[in-house]
């Protein structure tokens, strides 16, 4: 198992003839998701060739659907057809939609994931996030794959570097499925829904937890969690150091007043009975020291 | 990007919410000027881009011209929270009846909009929602519906508007929303909105924070810009591309990806505190690619910027992989020339590493330490920006 995101699930790549989606369809190809076709409007009917892979490009997300029976989507277009390219696919009836798009206004993103959670059939993952891979599985979005190996980690994390330093960090004990859940104000899948498909995924023993400065979500998780998580968790949070009122790199991050501080977060997780690692690699040590 | 009091109204005029816009000025004789125009007895409030300015003195009445003139003297150069008070704008008094607190905001616990609005403003929201959070009304907005005049409606009664003023709330309320939606705001407040004793409402107050991710839409929000009041080292990263945050110590950080680098920052912070209080000089960001140019701009920033004594570049080599990154480092150091004159410490993992830290071994520069692991690189970096003479950590 794994969660969200398993060996056979089929992608669609919405974006896929522009330079970023081209680029990252080439890795995903190459990590082994099933790729099984690319939405761009006024593009259907043409195919792409990636390396000996042909890959059709459909013209609409429902065709795409009709012709494939594809169950994901990576979303790859510009900030300014976002909110389109993600309505369309929450039309087409998909599952699981990731959007990697970074710089979507929040007025968009609130109006897509209200009407993901109207239609009641869609996740949405991102936006603004390196998306989610299952180790030897499948891959969707751009998180690199020879960095870590398949195992039994579960991580969530609101940054993607973050993520990637401790895949690779922890690469001989390997992850189940690795979640880059994005650093918006606003983000389609939070640290809850992920602890809780860990909790409930049987090939998942541990958990990995990144948060950084911005919002309360650390705090409701770390309620959560002391709740409904019987697995041992970790946590680090990134930006003790950030200034009041001051954007770093990413939409969310960042301390408003007393609010969103690092510190908050930790003492919210540690009241939780989660150990807190002061560094990455301290986390790390953390969590071999758990299992 | 925050708006200051006089760049919110100006929306607000613009989407018809009741204002007084009053006169903006950037020296007292032109806040003589302007109080005689508007008949002696004036307003004057500084416009900072922080809050707390009535308790800061930066908010004062003045009865005739010639005091006009004495408290934008007093005002104008003032310090309030760190900001510098560059313009006040003059306007005539209110004549106040009651002060209401107002706003449309993002709520990201529950992904959505949300009103908090109160008949008991003028002060902080925070505290009235602490000590009667009975008198404060929190209404959650669907963004597909939005505040349609049902909702208007709803927000008025559940806020508790008094009747006198409550048809024209309804107009005020929807009124706001259209300055939340239309100008793609983050947050929309007025406090106070007043009833003045005519029964009529006014925002005599206004915050407004711009989405920055919606400029796109909106070119018109680029006057908004406090160019005078940014430090100048963002305002040349910026120029860049750069996501670039100035702090104030003394290890010059850059990274790829946001989270790492405020983790960074975080890391040369505790290793900084066995050398006397050694800190993070900036945040630098220059993302996944970290190309030579990027590394290079980048470089050229931090290593500009004075107060730096070290530079700890922190890069995982994930989507571009370590030789790529350490052949941009080469050659950043190449472009930069003599300009390069603090050490560098580089940690490098993730992709291609060894090869990474070869192609960094054998160009073998003077200036660059090479340190496995970003715990260790931390410390090196911390422990040179410490050494240099004149400097005794911190600041």
């Amino acid at each position: 198992m794994s969660v969200f995101l398993t060996g056979k699930s089929r992608a669609i790549i919405q974006g896929m003839t522009g330079s970023e989606g081209s680029k990252h369809t080439q890795r995903m190809l190459r990590s082994g998701t099933q790729i099984v076709g690319g939405v761009t409007p006024g593009k259907g009917g043409q195919q792409v060739d990636f390396d000996g892979d042909t890959v059709p490009v459909f013209g609409s997300v429902a065709d795409a659907v009709d012709e494939t029976g594809a169950d994901v989507s990576v979303v790859f277009v510009p900030p300014r057809f976002a909110k389109s390219a993600v309505t369309e696919s929450i039309d087409a009836g998909l599952p699981l939609v990731v959007v990697i798009t970074e710089g979507i206004p929040v007025h968009d993103t609130a109006s897509f994931f209200a009407y993901g959670q109207q239609s009641g059939t869609t996740r949405i993952i991102g936006p603004n996030c390196p998306g989610l891979i299952s180790p030897g599985q499948s891959n969707a979005g751009i998180i690199p794959a020879d960095i870590t190996s398949p195992g039994r980690i579960g991580l969530v994390s609101k940054s993607g570097t973050l993520t990637y330093q401790m895949m690779y960090e922890l690469r001989d004990i390997g992850f189940s499925t690795a979640i880059g859940i994005g650093g918006d104000p606003i983000i389609g899948t939070t640290h809850i829904d992920a602890l809780k498909a860990f909790q409930d995924d049987v090939e998942t023993d541990a958990v990995v937890m990144i948060g950084e400065i911005g919002g309360d979500a650390e705090e409701r998780a770390a309620a959560y969690l002391q709740e409904h998580v019987t697995k041992p968790v970790v946590g680090y949070v990134a930006g003790f150091t950030a200034p009041e009122g001051k954007t770093m790199g990413h939409a969310g991050a960042i301390v408003s007043g007393s609010s969103g501080t690092a510190e908050a977060k930790k003492q919210a997780l540690e009241e939780a009975g989660v150990r807190v690692g002061k560094t990455p690699s301290g986390t790390a040590a953390l969590l071999r020291a758990l299992l | 990007m925050d708006l200051m009091e006089y760049q919110a109204k100006g929306l607000f005029a613009r989407h018809g919410v009741p204002v007084t816009l009053g006169t903006i000025v950037e020296t007292s004789e032109d806040a003589e000027t302007v109080a005689e125009k508007m008949g002696g007895r004036v307003v004057v409030k500084a416009q900072v881009l922080t809050g707390g300015r009535g308790k800061a003195g930066g908010v004062k009445f003045a009865a005739d011209p010639a005091e006009a003139e004495a408290r934008a003297e007093a005002i104008l150069g003032m310090d309030i929270n760190g900001h510098t008070v560059r313009r006040v704008l003059v306007t005539p008094p209110a004549d106040i009846a009651e002060e209401y607190y107002f706003s449309f905001l993002i709520d990201r616990a529950e992904r959505r909009f949300l009103c908090i609005a109160s008949t008991a403003g003028g002060v902080e929201i925070e505290v009235v929602a602490a000590d009667n959070p009975d008198v404060v009304a929190k209404i959650g907005i669907d963004p597909i519906s939005g505040v349609d005049e049902a909702t208007a409606r709803r927000i008025v009664s559940e806020t508790g508007f008094p009747d006198v003023v409550a048809e024209t709330a309804v107009g005020v309320v929807s009124k706001l929303w259209r300055v939340f939606v239309d100008e793609d705001a983050t947050l929309v407040e007025v406090n106070p909105l007043v009833r003045l004793k005519n029964d009529t409402l006014e925002a005599l107050d206004g915050k407004i924070s711009l989405d920055a991710n919606a400029g796109f839409r909106h070119p018109d929000h680029a006057v908004f810009e406090d160019r005078a009041g940014a430090d100048p080292l963002e305002a040349q990263a910026k120029a860049k591309g750069l996501n670039y945050v100035k702090l104030d110590g003394e290890v010059g950080v850059i990274g790829n990806g946001a989270g790492l680098v405020m983790s960074t920052l975080d890391v040369v912070a505790y290793a900084g505190e066995a050398y006397g209080g050694v800190r993070p000089a900036n945040f630098l960001d220059i993302g996944g690619g970290a190309s030579a140019e990027v590394m290079a701009d980048g470089l050229g920033i931090v290593l500009s910027d004075e107060q730096v004594r070290s530079v700890f570049v922190n890069v995982f080599g994930g989507i571009t992989a370590c030789d790529a990154v350490a052949n941009g480092i080469v050659s950043a150091l190449r472009m930069l020339g003599e300009a390069a004159g603090k050490p560098l410490v580089v940690r490098l993992d993730g992709n291609n590493v060894d090869e990474g830290r070869r192609i960094l071994q054998e160009a073998n520069h003077p200036l660059v330490t090479l340190v496995d692991t970003m715990d260790g690189a931390a410390d090196q970096a911390a422990a040179l920006a410490a050494a240099v003479p004149g400097n005794t950590g911190g600041s």
